[in-house]
């Protein structure tokens, strides 16, 4: 499967990530090396095999919905590259 | 006495016959650390000041018998991607660059309980991607045993401090052989504990269905008194299980008589060193003359697993990396208009090239018209993975690999073909496709005076065999008492 530019571009979008011109033709050649080691996966004896998400028996494990305060919430907000009073601080989303 | 050249249980030995004090233990690394810090670059954060005074403090609790914990006042290094309350977590990122958690992981609250004092936090490779630690975005860690050479990754720092005796034991955590991996090339003993063991709780997550914190040390003893501090359910992490409390120091018994290993040829083919194999065979011969039942085995799935882990490895990372955003926490960018820019900025600016490469991959097979023929795909191989473990494991109690292809390489030599650094993991990452415990332990040296790493695998929650299996091992051949680390090199 050859990997377009136009697809690596899109894929970035998804992801959030501005990618410079020298980087998009690295990515693209690394993403096709990869890519077509990882197409064994393919070839693997498969038939009938359900899938994992994970090695656990144990499954949709519930508890009662309860509020535990987290007290400490100057500490919280002391990691927030901009705040106001206690609030985390974004530009305007509504223009 | 060198104080630093003992195992912790040693430590303890002396520390009861009063032979030594908690103050003069930390002490004594924090001088290590002086010397031989800027040899190894095995930090991120240093906190040698504070443990000095903390063992102070623990020492006079100790002797008024107001902790009585066995372990209180022994130091320890951790991995820099376990939240450490009011102290840096940086996991060697730009992101993460200033981020102080707060609050502790779970393990961080059991050393805590224990008091356990924490000397530092550890370099990897960013977000715990790589193998080799030169992805770390602040420094490159160098291997004790030569300083030209990787000390392996990601958890590079915490084995690279325990061989070249900076910390007595560290944390480490392995999504696809990162604990046993630096271990086997620094020459040290590392455990990857069974899935679910162990508490994932304040662990900045990789690859969530992947990854596993565990213990590196001097030897077998100290991962079995370090395991069991560390085990146990936490209901802040429903992936732990519930299981019955067990002293794994208790399942080392210096015997294997009888004991059934598997050899999977599959693992021991063109691709392993000729050196590193000769050495296991040895290994192989050496646990016969033990009296363990040696047999050869097919486990015809490392290559699906090694695909099927970077498949699934990157699909959680994409996913969960996608947190990082430059509003909460971490690093924003400077240079933005809107909302949209934030993010995008920030996440471009801050986070490395392994790093973006990986997002770029999970976002790629998680995408609509791929999802089926890459993640669903691997995700059934992971089926067949347990299925043919549960196989061998039918016949065998533990299974004998190398723990990597080969010894520790130099530094920069493989970190431009990202494809080739991925092939290099594939004695490690079908364990934890398959959710099982792996030990890498020494068992040699190359004709360089470079540590091969012998990888013991056991079924779920078989960590005392293979404990004990590598301690009888270790007990025969005294890999420590013969083979020191040179810290030879260093003109890079």
């Amino acid at each position: 499967m050859k990997v377009s530019r136009e697809e690596i571009l899109h894929i970035a979008k998804l992801a959030n990530l501005n990618l410079k011109e020298e980087e998009i033709d690295t990515y693209l050649l690394h993403l096709q090396d990869i890519l077509n080691f990882a197409n064994i996966v393919n070839n693997a004896p498969v038939e009938g095999l359900t899938e994992s998400f994970g090695v656990n028996e144990n499954c949709n494990v519930f508890r009662k919905d309860e509020i535990i305060p987290f007290e400490n919430n100057e500490l919280l907000l002391s990691n927030a590259p901009e705040k106001e009073r206690n609030m985390f601080k974004i530009p305007k989303v509504i223009q | 006495m060198d104080i630093t050249k003992l195992t912790v249980h040693e430590l303890k030995e002396k520390l009861n016959n009063k032979e030594i004090t908690i103050s003069e233990i930390t002490k004594a690394y924090a001088d290590r650390i002086k010397e031989k810090e800027p040899d190894v670059q095995a930090f991120i954060t240093t906190l040698c000041d504070e443990a000095i005074t903390e063992a102070k403090q623990i020492e006079d609790k100790v002797n008024n018998k107001e902790i009585e914990e066995e372990y209180a006042g022994i130091p320890i290094g951790i991995k820099d991607n376990m939240c450490t309350k009011g102290i840096k977590t940086t996991c060697a990122s730009k992101m993460l660059e200033n981020f102080v958690s707060p609050y502790d992981a779970t393990v961080i609250e059991k050393l805590k309980e224990e008091h356990i004092i924490t000397l530092g936090k550890l370099n990897m490779d960013e977000f715990a991607m790589g193998a080799s630690t030169e992805y770390s975005a602040f420094k490159k860690t160098r291997n004790p045993w030569n300083l030209n050479t990787v000390p392996g990754g990601s958890s590079g720092g915490s084995a690279a401090a325990v061989a070249a005796e900076l910390v007595p034991w560290a944390l480490g955590s392995d999504t696809g052989g990162s604990i046993r991996q630096p271990a086997a090339f620094c020459g040290v003993v590392g455990l990857k504990p069974t899935y679910g063991l162990i508490s994932r709780y304040g662990l900045v997550a990789f690859a969530s269905s992947l990854d596993q914190i565990g213990p590196i040390t001097k030897d077998v003893k100290d991962s079995a008194i370090l395991l069991n501090i560390i085990a146990g359910y936490d209901k802040k992490d429903t992936t732990s299980e519930k299981r019955e409390k067990v002293d794994y120091v208790q399942a080392l018994k210096n015997d294997v008589k009888g004991m059934k290993i598997g050899i999977p040829k599959e693992y021991f083919g063109e691709g392993i060193n000729k050196e590193v194999k000769a050495k296991l065979e040895e290994a192989i011969e050496k646990y016969k003359e033990l009296g363990a039942i040696v047999e050869e085995c097919s486990l015809d799935i490392a290559d699906y697993a090694l695909a099927t882990y970077y498949i699934i490895a990157c699909a959680e990372a994409s996913s969960n990396l996608g947190r990082f955003d430059g509003i909460r926490y971490g690093y924003r960018t400077q240079n933005y208009t809107n909302l949209k820019e934030i993010y995008k900025n920030s996440r471009s600016e801050a986070f490395g090239e392994e790093v973006k490469r990986r997002i770029i991959l999970g976002t790629y097979v998680l995408s609509s018209g791929y999802y089926d023929a890459y993640y669903k795909r691997a995700q059934q191989v992971r089926t067949l993975v347990r299925q043919k473990f549960d196989e061998v494991f039918e016949k065998y109690d533990v299974l004998l690999t190398p723990t990597s292809p080969t010894v520790a390489f130099e530094i920069g030599t493989k970190s431009s073909n990202p494809l080739e650094m991925y092939l290099a993991d594939i004695c490690t990452v079908s364990l934890n496709i398959a959710g099982l415990p792996g030990i890498s332990i020494p068992c040699g040296v190359d004709s360089n005076n470079m540590p091969i790493g012998m990888q013991l695998i056991g079924q779920r929650f078989g960590e005392e065999t293979i404990l004990n299996a590598a301690y009888t091992y270790e007990q025969a051949i005294k890999f420590r008492e013969n083979h020191k680390p040179e810290f030879k090199g260093g003109a890079c």
